[in-house]
């Protein structure tokens, strides 16, 4: 994180400089002389750390011509304009240089955003910074949890080896302190694969945020959006008849069932939207932080504040590792007490009452 | 900022899809062998625990078994010593009983037996005497035969002896 906010600065900056007088990309072009009189720009530059991008952007080189040329992963486009599926390597766009053509669709980079030339809409299926990223994260999940899990066929049902050493701990803390405690002795085990799956993926992304030129996965709101939805599928479809019941039939006088039910709606699509801003600001404050340390130094130019700097963000950092667990526990603690609360049986107390209403 | 919190279509059809897929390929391949083995294993553990603490209770079950066996044996053996002990005295004294008596009785039939001879050898004696003593007399009369009054006079003078006798 560190280095890639510190490489990254001097190629954002050229960006950001050009911005207010760019109106078309081709002008993205910054001579070095240039580049001493700009301003540098914090927010252009955080904002370009934290959001998606089509490529993998590492920093940037100053070539023999005195111009910086960004050196760069291109990842695949796949564009769905009109019944069309587009599908081309981001790289074809040198930086916005050039124009792609297909068909009768011209696409274009305008600022790390593609735009077709002549206005028509389309959706961007791309695999973007954010998608690699995540496959980086399924391929790391996939080989470290299947490796855990062979080991068992393996070694039997001795002490845990290899990998799975590490692992067994952390799965069964899930289940022990999150599954059981909330969803119940009883029906844990049906969402104990949804649980450690969303553990897993939100923590290993988390860190995998946090390497130098990583990407902000679990700092997108649509990733965290598609999580938060998942809970809430989860969550409605095991509702039991009390959880409904307390819903639209609240143990409350009639006269009040206008508010009371549109307030228990409200719970219901709350919840997941808490979580899902959770996440979502949790993340993307911790980058915004450290991005926010690191731009102290081209602000005031000095750099004498340097390590100033660096202590700050080296103490954050570590602040961001726990954060990352913390933030995959909270998001997994929370799920599973939702669905924990969605599975409630009738109790006696409310029968009672019910009674006597 | 906008884009910030303006979700990406793309991005939620990638997560979603890559996530369902993770979901399930680690369901198979991940959760199900390492929740299976951990349970598996959780239940061997409390299992050989239950074994254990059942083994140690049949082990004091059985020190406590062999303790009350002990001192049972123990009891059997003072009881037995004891009997035998009993049984020995008895058995003495019944002998030392019936020797006395066989003893006394011996006595009694020797003392009967030397009685009778007694009795046997004095009458012998008595007839001896009487025989010799009729010799005796006989010889005597046969030397005074001549005097029959005198004789038939001691005759009967022995014979009121007699039968005073």
């Amino acid at each position: 994180m560190l280095i890639s906010a510190f490489l990254s600065v001097f190629s954002v900056t050229p960006a950001s400089a050009n911005e207010p007088v760019s109106t078309d990309s081709t002008t993205h072009v910054t001579t070095g002389e240039g580049h001493e009189e700009e301003k540098f720009s914090p927010v252009n530059m955080i904002m370009h750390h934290i959001s998606d991008a089509h490529d993998w952007h590492f920093f940037d080189l100053k070539g023999a011509d005195g111009e910086l040329h960004p050196v760069s992963i291109p990842l695949p486009v796949i564009l769905l304009t009109e019944g069309n599926l587009d599908v081309f390597m981001s790289g074809a766009f040198h930086h916005g240089h050039s124009d792609v053509v297909k068909g009768d669709r011209t696409y274009r980079m305008d600022h790390g955003k593609i735009v077709e030339a002549s206005g028509k809409k389309f959706t961007d299926f791309s695999i973007t910074k954010n998608v690699a990223s995540m496959f980086i994260s399924v391929i790391l999940l996939i080989s470290l949890f299947g490796a855990a899990g062979s080991s068992y066929k393996k070694h039997g049902l001795g002490a845990p080896k290899g990998v799975a050493r590490i692992l067994e701990p952390l799965v069964v803390y899930v289940r022990d302190e999150i599954a059981v405690p909330n969803i119940g002795e009883k029906k844990y085990a049906r969402y104990m694969p949804y649980l450690l799956t969303a553990f897993f993926f939100i923590w290993i992304n988390n860190l995998l945020g946090l390497f130098p030129g990583g990407a902000n996965f679990t700092g997108n709101i649509a990733v965290t959006l598609t999580l938060a939805v998942f809970t809430m599928i989860i969550t409605n479809v095991s509702g039991t008849k009390t959880y409904w019941g307390h819903i639209f039939k609240p143990h409350v006088p009639l006269w009040l069932y206008p508010i009371m039910i549109p307030v228990e709606v409200v719970g219901v699509l709350s919840k997941p939207f808490a979580l899902m801003i959770r996440l979502f600001a949790n993340i993307t404050a911790g980058h915004i932080i450290i991005l926010s340390l690191v731009s102290l130094i081209f602000i005031f130019k000095n750099i004498a504040l340097a390590p100033v700097s660096v202590g700050f963000v080296l103490f954050i950092s570590c602040l961001e590792l726990l954060v990352a667990a913390l933030q995959a526990y909270v998001f997994t603690l929370l799920s599973a007490l939702f669905i924990g609360l969605a599975l409630e049986e009738p109790h006696h107390e409310h029968g009672a009452e019910t009674a006597h209403h | 900022m906008k884009e910030l919190i303006e979700p990406s279509l793309g991005l939620i059809f990638w997560t979603g899809i890559s996530f369902l897929i993770l979901l399930f390929l680690l369901r198979k391949f991940a959760w199900k062998p390492i929740l299976d083995a951990v349970n598996t294993r959780e239940q061997n553990i409390t299992a050989a625990l239950a074994t254990a603490e059942k083994a140690r209770a049949e082990i004091a079950d059985l020190t406590k078994e062999n303790e009350k066996l002990l001192a049972e044996a123990r009891l059997e053996k003072d009881r037995i010593l004891a009997d035998a002990k009993k049984t020995k005295d008895s058995i003495l004294s019944e002998a030392k009983t019936a020797a006395d008596a066989e003893g006394k009785r011996i006595i009694e039939t020797a003392r009967l037996t030397i009685e009778t001879e007694k009795q046997a050898a004095l009458t012998e004696v008595k007839n001896m005497v009487a025989t010799l003593s009729i010799d005796v007399a006989e010889k005597i009369l046969r030397r005074q035969m001549e005097n029959k009054g005198e004789h038939e006079a001691f005759v009967k003078k022995h014979l009121e002896d007699i039968k005073l006798n």
